[in-house]
């Protein structure tokens, strides 16, 4: 097995373990999630089918940030320089955006379920929602964990840098995935085609920019 | 580099261009278009100005890659103004697209897929200042900055370029509406607007030239030989 590869299997496993160990995290996510959802709930007891997506996305949203925005955090600067003499920057980064996607699929997931028992689900198709979920989660990891190794190196105030260096990154993402995703409701569209490949392309851009830059970022 | 932003031709050069742009583009005959009539002028000072700020922008994100290449300090204070410049520009072009909007579309904002994604080329470029301010070591700023910078605008550009194509758009040459072809055929208008262009940009370039070289002088990270 290559090196690269090595490692991020092994990055893999110890986020695993730590994950579970302090499950706090965990909890503390789909409780967030859960009342979010209730927040929605009691503001508008009954949703249109369009309102409906675009809210769930807005969840979906916040809930991603704040799931990613620990993951360069909730380790110690001594332990992350003790990983760099151990594994290169390059397998920290590809380990960081697979275990994300891995975790936000899982949360995206539950949260769709508690939504759609509170709030309803207008879904027609729903093979064409869970792909949509999953291209969600993909998206997400693949922007966010970069952004939130920026967020982490900038020092003191990363929970209010997270969402700010997000957001505006993230908008032109969340509008092409709720187009796809109404597609789910409404049918496919003339544009669906080219909204979906548009996406893939970013989801091929991102990782590889972070799989360049990190190693800059990672330099002490 | 120092040598450039000294010389006085191209900031001639700039002068000259926007005096003939402001001359040409209020005097000069236009194509007359319903709706439009004589608001088509402002394609002489809206357009260029978004053209500059995508220039600038471009610019910056050189000297972002130079500076994580070879790590010079002056590379990060090219990419920064030419940044802040660059968001001056797009704030203009947003404001002048907005009260063009107002005569001929009835509102300042239409949700124009156009309008909506220069609204998040700012956002994103408003972030990166948020970025700066709050890192205070100036070589981790700019090595952080430089990451963000270089990452946003690759995240950015294609949407920039290939979202509005897509959907339907109120601007011209856009989903169906080929409205532009109309009058950007007209060559009298070329001879104003591409001038226009060159000229704005030159005007970014020289305001952000005199701000480094302002920035050279007061801040004590930078010295004239790291240039």
């Amino acid at each position: 097995m290559p090196r690269l590869l090595k490692e991020i299997v092994w990055l893999i496993r110890k986020d695993l373990l730590l994950e579970w160990r302090q499950r706090y995290a965990l909890n503390g996510l789909l409780l967030y999630v859960s009342a979010t959802i209730m927040v929605v709930y009691m503001s508008v007891l009954q949703l249109k089918p369009a309102t409906w997506m675009a809210m769930l996305w807005i969840i979906l949203l916040f809930v991603s940030v704040n799931a990613i925005a620990k993951s360069f955090l909730q380790e110690s600067a001594a332990r992350q320089l003790y990983y760099y003499t151990l594994v290169q920057a390059e397998a920290v980064i590809l380990s960081k955006i697979l275990y994300n996607t891995v975790l936000l699929l899982v949360i995206s997931l539950l949260a769709v379920l508690a939504y759609s028992i509170v709030l309803g689900n207008p879904v027609q198709h729903k093979g064409l929602f869970f792909w949509a979920i999953v291209l969600g989660a993909v998206s997400f990891s693949n922007t966010f964990t970069l952004v939130a190794s920026i967020a982490a190196k900038a020092g003191s105030n990363q929970s209010m840098l997270m969402p700010i260096l997000s957001f505006p990154i993230i908008i032109p993402i969340i509008a092409l995935l709720l187009s796809i995703s109404t597609a789910s409701i409404t049918g496919k569209d003339s544009n669906f085609n080219n909204n979906l490949q548009v996406l893939l392309t970013i989801n091929i851009i991102l990782p590889a920019l972070s799989y360049i830059l990190f190693p800059y970022l990672w330099r002490e | 580099m120092v040598k450039l932003m000294q010389q006085s031709w191209w900031k001639l050069l700039a002068i000259f261009l926007l005096c003939y742009t402001v001359v040409g583009g209020l005097l000069f005959a236009v194509p007359r278009l319903n709706i439009l009539n004589e608001t088509i002028r402002n394609l002489y000072y809206h357009v260029p100005m978004w053209f500059g700020m995508i220039i600038l922008f471009t610019v910056s994100l050189v000297y972002s890659i130079l500076y994580l290449y070879r790590g010079k300090l002056s590379d990060d204070l090219m990419a920064v103004e030419t940044a802040n410049v660059g968001l001056l520009l797009g704030v203009l072009g947003l404001l002048t697209g907005m009260i063009w909007a107002n005569y001929t579309w009835g509102s300042p904002w239409n949700g124009d897929p156009k309008q909506n994604m220069s609204a998040i080329a700012l956002l994103i470029y408003f972030a990166y200042s948020i970025l700066r301010a709050s890192i205070p070591d100036p070589t981790k700023r700019a090595r952080i900055s430089a990451v963000y910078n270089i990452f946003a605008f690759f995240s950015m550009i294609p949407l920039l370029f290939v979202v509005p194509r897509l959907t339907d758009s109120l601007h011209p040459s856009n989903g169906g509406n080929n409205g532009f072809v109309v009058y950007d055929l007209d060559n009298q208008m070329r001879l104003v607007f591409y001038p226009a262009v060159m000229g704005f940009t030159l005007l970014g370039l020289w305001i952000s030239s005199l701000r480094i070289r302002l920035r050279l002088i007061f801040d004590p990270n930078y010295n004239h030989s790291s240039l």
